[in-house]
């Protein structure tokens, strides 16, 4: 271990996180014993949408819950031979074979088994996100199943035609999903769901740029742990309040030097998402005061994000400041539509060079000295244009550890062989 | 000042003794089950033969697989941290040094003074490694030394498409039952893993003076293989499969002047 060069100390608000975090999984296992509703999609599904229906509508979310079972190293290894028993094959996306092999077997990674929605509401813009739910609700006796198309290309490209073709979607979708569950939506809740969707991706965004600081606040494996809200409840008032609180705590952190890692002496990042069940490489890297400062798929996987006057990266302004009142349905989608197809991080599904660039602009503003780049063979989508990525930090002089693995399935990560790369890796960084 | 290296390959352990930057001692031995016996049979065999004392080394850096096994090593360092620094002091022009082993691949980019630049390793795949050639080998019939000197009578080049070492068996089987003579098939094989080694090296952007070294450098074949794929000259030293080891022996001599 090196020198302490900083205070350190664990987040006030890791707790509360920790419960609520819990308590979204319980909620949506026992949402009928309330009388409530229950739906499954994906983390990018427009969630705000089924908010229309009532307070009392809980979803689950396949991407985190995916993830969850690759930490459970022994389930998530009998969830993926449950489904490739039934002749999926071992290269489809890590989280989608969890998810179903948990469908198979009937067990909840969280306890008890495994509770069916009462439907299927979700998007698509990489190839496993229709496929993923349609085969659930097959899987799960024909659950009724929505699938809007939302691979409308590069945010500069999306035009007034582009976003009717999505909300028209949206709008047929909430037909659906009237006749589906018998309720009445309600026009209101579904205005202040977006709203609430665009202050808590923003307010994600001003807490990974206070991670511009040196000493570096949060350190990603702590971040991996914060984001997730964003992943499966982003419209719900108690994640504004939440990350409201945690941007308060980083802020402070900021202010009176507060480190992630006290002997902090290298920056890296790092740029989809890890292998799950091995995140200790990171603790690893610690010891060595090298502390990972976030990553593209961090930062934006659910953050909004703008370009500031002075050119750097900032959080996107809300709808609410920049005083847009939104008084209608179809006003309430087309705000959500702009907001959520400048995701950054559904640019690069489009164009290897924006994804460079805007890794590029990471190392800069946050000040980086180094590249982790995982060769993700678990994720089609977010592991694009990794080898292109790599050419782009070795012309700019940026060192670069490219490493093999699956972020959810433990038979292609192969941590020793990972360990001894990370080890060169740091004597390229000059810590070892 | 006396200095060692060691090298944990995942066939053999390599040692190197030095006296300042001379080599005055070699011993290796079979990796196998038991690491602490591997190392324990290299280093006597080496400090017999340099006639020393174990108590008598300053200071003994390792690399390769099994670091940390070894309780009277003072520190580690990467292979290609150790590969850099042997490299440029076997041949002081050398900028590139690719090492395949037997299970691995891997390449450093490095400066004059042997620091390391930039560095690639192969994929958990062994196809790019020794132990494909050993595979192949033994699907031919033929002993391993005889691959290279065999694989440069090969009058015809034949395409090898495999990836892998399980499909390259089972095409190198049918070139054998299409009666394709086994030279061609030693070529197609040796010319097949350099392809592999070569994109990955690629990946680095090649620097001449490239260095060869690991113990498939022995290869004669394999070195061939390699030039054409490669378009310039490639320099193989002495005992390529020590290099780490001596590298390793390197770094120690310099981190025990800290
Ligand atoms: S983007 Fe990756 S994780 Fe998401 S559905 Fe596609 S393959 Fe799976």
């Amino acid at each position: 271990m090196t020198e302490m060069k900083y205070q350190t100390k664990p987040l006030d608000i890791w707790n509360e996180g920790k419960a609520l975090r819990q308590q979204y999984y319980e909620n949506y296992a026992k949402a009928h014993e309330k009388g409530g509703i229950r739906w499954a999609g994906g983390a990018w599904a427009y969630s705000a949408v089924p908010a229309g229906l009532g307070d009392d509508v809980w979803s689950l979310t396949g991407e985190p819950y995916g993830a969850s079972v690759a930490f459970n190293k022994e389930f998530a290894a009998r969830c993926q031979e449950a489904i490739e028993a039934k002749g999926f094959a071992r290269d489809l996306c890590a989280y989608l074979r969890n998810y179903l092999g948990s469908v198979v077997l009937d067990e909840y990674v969280f306890g008890g088994k495994f509770p069916k929605p009462d439907f299927m509401w979700t998007t698509h813009i990489c190839c496993s996100h229709a496929k993923w739910y349609q085969i659930a609700s097959d899987l799960e006796g024909g659950v009724p199943y929505f699938c809007i198309d939302v691979s409308t290309g590069l945010i500069e490209d999306f035009n007034e035609r582009r976003r009717e073709y999505v909300v028209n979607q949206l709008l047929d979708g909430i037909d659906w999903l009237e006749q589906t569950t018998g309720r009445d939506y309600d026009d209101q809740k579904l205005i202040q769901a977006v709203y609430n969707e665009c202050e808590a991706t923003s307010l994600w965004a001003e807490i990974c740029a206070l991670n511009r600081t040196i000493p570096a606040p949060l350190d990603e494996k702590t971040m991996y742990s914060l984001y997730v809200f964003g992943t499966i409840i982003k419209h719900r008032p108690e994640i504004v309040d939440f990350y409201r609180k945690l941007r308060d705590e980083v802020q402070e952190r900021v202010d009176n030097k507060i480190a992630a890692v006290g002997n902090e002496q290298r920056r890296v990042i790092t740029d989809t998402q890890p292998p799950w069940g091995f995140l200790e490489i990171f603790r690893y890297l610690e010891t060595f005061g090298v502390v990972s400062v976030g990553s593209l798929y961090t930062f934006s996987l659910i953050g909004a994000w703008e370009v500031k006057d002075d050119g750097t990266w900032g959080p996107r302004t809300t709808p609410q400041e920049q005083g847009i009142d939104i008084t209608t349905r179809k006003q309430a989608l087309e705000v959500l539509a702009d907001w959520t197809h400048a995701r950054p991080e559904w640019q690069h599904f489009y164009s290897a060079q924006k994804k460079s660039d805007m890794m590029l602009r990471i190392v800069r503003e946050w000040k980086v000295d180094g590249v982790m780049l995982h060769y993700n063979r678990g994720c089609e989508g977010l592991s694009l244009n990794i080898a292109e990525n790599r050419l782009a930090f070795k012309d700019a002089g940026i060192p670069v550890l490219p490493f093999e693995g699956n972020m959810g399935d433990e038979r292609e990560f192969d941590l020793e062989r990972t360990k001894k790369a990370v080890d060169s890796f740091l004597e390229l960084l000059g810590v070892k | 000042m006396i200095t060692a290296g060691i090298d944990f390959g995942a066939k053999n352990v390599k040692v190197v003794i030095l006296d300042d930057e001379k080599i005055v001692a070699r011993g290796s031995a079979l990796t196998g089950f038991d690491l602490k016996i591997a190392v324990k049979d290299a280093s006597e065999m080496a400090l017999k033969a340099a006639g020393l004392k174990l108590d008598e080394i300053t200071h003994i850096t390792e690399t390769g697989i099994g670091q940390g096994s070894v309780a009277f090593a003072a520190d580690s360092v990467s292979e290609v941290g150790a590969n850099a620094k042997a490299g440029v002091k076997l041949l002081p022009s050398a900028r590139t040094i690719i090492d395949v082993g037997a299970e691995e691949a891997r390449a450093v980019k490095c400066d004059e003074s042997g620091s390391m630049e930039d560095f690639v390793v192969n994929e958990r795949c062994a196809a790019g490694a020794g132990a494909f050639v050993e595979a192949m080998a033994r699907a031919l019939e033929v002993e391993l030394g005889q691959m290279g000197p065999m694989s440069l009578k090969a009058t015809e080049a034949v395409p090898m498409n495999a990836q892998c070492t399980v499909f390259a068996e089972s095409e190198v089987v049918s070139l054998i039952h299409a009666q394709t003579p086994k030279a061609n098939i030693a070529r197609a094989i040796h010319d097949a893993i350099a392809e592999r080694v070569i994109s990955m090296v690629r990946r680095l952007g090649i620097t001449e003076d490239v260095l060869l070294v690991g113990g498939l450098a022995y290869d004669v074949g394999y070195v061939d293989s390699m030039k054409r794929g490669l378009g310039v000259e490639v320099h193989v030293p002495e005992l390529p499969e020590y290099v780490s080891a001596y590298g390793a022996a390197l770094v120690a001599q310099e981190r025990a002047k800290e």
